[in-house]
């Protein structure tokens, strides 16, 4: 029981932090409110037209100098190593020019979420999924709806079964993209048991 | 059995004729073999004449659950997560097949959608596609393997002809309002989306964007079996042969008299055997998909005169649907949706090995024979894959690895879901009729049905239009997205 509740508590945590954040939205307009949720989360993230990053350090504290850039969209985001999930994209829906997301080991980030990546599909040019444990095959399913898709980070997926077959599929999916995958063993397994059977 | 008055009083007679004369051994060894025999006759001991079959369902229950399906099983789980005390129901899953080698659930498509033209259908496909996003929260067992549904995210496409473009496309507005994310493409949309279909004919399609796909229904049914098993549901194998019903009579307004029904207990039959128990129960819940039609006619419904409301029987049978494996090393690639033509074709993709799942719709006056599930290869030939070649060229050489046939629980009325309880028979629960969409909507349909026996009304998505009521009127509802 005890253990159960930790579990349940981690849950709650998660989903607590992900929650939408609507009274910020309606203060102070949706870009604002994507931007403050994504500091709180402890990412990163670029505006349009402006060349220096707003980070939250390891401690989460920043610097609150984005709420000067009013109504600017966001342009690169990245919440590498967050625990953004399906409910969080919530708050990143209304990003119509977000070109560069980087996901890179978000425990939470699985096949519903890259189902919902569906939103920036004009927009969006680089994607970087690697290391996320929740992702699997039919997930990558998914991203055939990201027409605008050149560079894809696969590397170190734990899900996938068969990486080589799926990066080939993926590069048939999306022919104008380029796909990284590092980090996987593309050497032909030796079937041991065959030598079991003949004698 | 011997009383064991009378075997102490032999055994007193013979101790006190042995001890006037002097014993001889065989005696001896048959007064001890006498001895042990009559110990072994009083209770107690582990020896009695009748073997009691251990696997008999308890003698009496809350809740009886026929069949054993990955609907009876979602509403099992939904009872105990909605009960208030622990151990406050006792539910009883009846199942005649644990090997479901005739269960719908087992051979299904696995598909999950919400383009239907019901908006309770569309609600009951968000709801359950919402349950298999958070499926380990709901149905993870302490100490287990998380729950591994496999779930593709592919989509569904519909395609539409000139003749029905507009009924997809007020479909579609239907959907969009209720809230599911699905849009609509252009023939030269769907030719930059999708290069490999022929657009020929086709005059407007639908593609859902998110919660839809297909997914395992063995895993689901599993985990909802797990789940509800470890709190306490108790699986029963063997067939509901009969009921045990009182009946009591009133008169209408209009001067008719209207027989209704009590089921007070329910006559489970041992697989392969005579033996049956008679279990107790308050309330039934007829869950048993194509069979369902049948489970009711045991109440006797058919005895009563046809046009009455007591007479009118539960409108589900079965109706055999077959499905083919084909492996086409040239076909679509990752990206290949649900695709459903407007002609009842459809196929998806299967693994990563260039294999698909396909089937079709046959016309009603070619309805196969529901005796038993043997597949017509024929059928492939002279209707799937014309359509499917038509549809998609690089079909036309593919090669037909297996095929399975399996049963919709087909609602001849409307072709939609039957949940709710009957108006006569007070204590029976329906959950059946899909027609063919039953598994993709047994998450939610199982939480409404647990809701009306728990809590006396629908609290989170509101069902009543698929009651019984629609069918004692008269009224159809039906569902124009139905393959």
């Amino acid at each position: 029981m005890l253990l159960s509740w930790r579990g349940q508590l981690r849950r709650k945590g998660i989903m607590r932090k992900n929650a939408y954040y609507d009274f910020t939205q309606r203060l102070y307009g949706s870009d604002i409110a994507a931007a403050f949720y994504i500091l709180s989360l402890k990412g990163g993230f670029r505006f349009v037209g402006q060349s220096d990053w707003f980070r939250a350090d390891q401690r989460g504290k920043f610097n609150w100098d984005f709420l000067n850039h009013k109504d600017t969209p966001l342009e690169e985001v990245d919440m590498s190593y967050t625990v953004i999930n399906y409910r969080g994209l919530d708050n990143l829906e209304g990003q119509q020019s977000l070109r560069t997301l980087a996901l890179r080991g978000c425990p939470e980030v699985d096949d519903w979420f890259l189902a919902r990546l569906h939103v920036f599909e004009d927009s969006l040019e680089e994607l970087d999924i690697s290391h996320c444990p929740r992702i699997t095959t039919g997930g990558l399913a998914a991203l055939r709806n990201l027409k605008g898709l050149r560079r894809l980070d696969l590397s170190s997926l734990p899900g996938i079964s068969s990486p080589g077959l799926v990066v080939i599929l993926l590069e048939e999916m999306l022919p104008q993209c380029q796909i990284i995958a590092t980090g996987y063993d593309y050497s032909i397994k030796q079937h041991g048991g065959e030598e079991e059977v003949q004698r | 059995m011997e009383c064991p008055e009378g075997v102490l009083l032999l055994l007193s007679f013979t101790a006190i004729f042995f001890s006037c004369e002097h014993t001889v051994p065989e005696l001896e060894a048959q007064l001890a073999a006498m001895r042990k025999k009559a110990a072994d006759a009083l209770p107690g001991s582990s020896w009695s004449p009748f073997d009691i079959n251990p696997n008999l369902p308890p003698e009496r229950a809350d809740i009886v659950i026929i069949g054993g399906g990955v609907m009876g099983w979602s509403i099992a789980y939904w009872l105990k997560q909605k009960e208030r005390v622990r151990e406050g129901v006792k539910v009883i899953v009846v199942e005649r097949d644990l090997t479901y080698s005739q269960a719908s659930t087992v051979l299904s498509a696995g598909g999950i959608r919400q383009q239907f033209s019901l908006p309770e259908n569309i609600h009951l496909s968000l709801a359950s596609a919402d349950f298999m996003r958070n499926i380990n929260e709901h149905l993870g067992v302490l100490n287990e393997d998380p729950v591994d549904l496999q779930f593709n995210q592919s989509g569904y496409l519909f395609l539409a002809s000139e003749e029905v473009a507009h009924i997809m496309e007020e479909n579609y507005s239907t959907q969009r309002q209720v809230g599911a994310k699905v849009t609509l493409l252009s023939p030269t949309q769907l030719k930059e989306k999708f290069p490999w279909i022929n657009t020929d004919g086709v005059a407007l399609a639908s593609y859902g964007l998110e919660n839809e796909g297909w997914f395992d229904p063995w895993s689901l049914l599993n985990a909802f079996r797990r789940k509800a098993m470890s709190m306490g549901v108790i699986q029963c194998c063997g067939e509901v042969t009969d009921f045990k019903y009182t009946v009591s009579m009133m008169t209408s307004p209009g001067g008719d008299p209207v027989v209704y029904k009590r089921i007070n207990s329910v006559k489970v039959q041992m697989p392969k055997g005579l033996e049956y128990q008679m279990v107790e129960c308050a309330i039934v819940v007829n869950a048993a998909g194509a069979f369902s039609g049948k489970l009711a006619e045991m109440l006797g419904i058919s005895s009563n005169p046809k046009d009455t409301i007591a007479g009118t029987p539960v409108p589900v049978e079965p109706r055999k649907r077959y499905i083919y494996v084909v492996h086409c090393p040239d076909g679509p690639g990752l990206d290949t949706p649900f695709l459903i033509d407007y002609s009842g074709m459809y196929f998806r993709r299967e693994g990563l090995g260039g294999n698909y799942i396909t089937g079709a719709s046959p016309k009603e006056a070619d309805e196969p024979d529901t005796s038993n599930l043997e597949v017509d290869h024929q059928f492939f030939e002279d209707s799937v894959w014309p359509r499917l070649a038509y549809r998609v060229p690089a079909f036309e050489k593919l090669k037909v690895t297996s095929a399975w046939a399996g049963f919709y629980d087909y609602n001849t009325f409307d072709q939609n879901g039957i949940i709710g309880d009957h108006p006569v028979i007070n204590n029976m629960y329906f959950a059946t009729g899909f027609s063919g969409h039953g598994l993709q909507q047994s998450p939610a349909a199982g939480r409404a049905v647990a809701e009306l026996i728990l809590d006396g009304n629908f609290k989170t998505l509101d069902m009543r239009g698929l009651g019984f009521r629609r069918i004692m009127a008269q009224e159809p509802i039906l569902e124009r997205n139905i393959l």
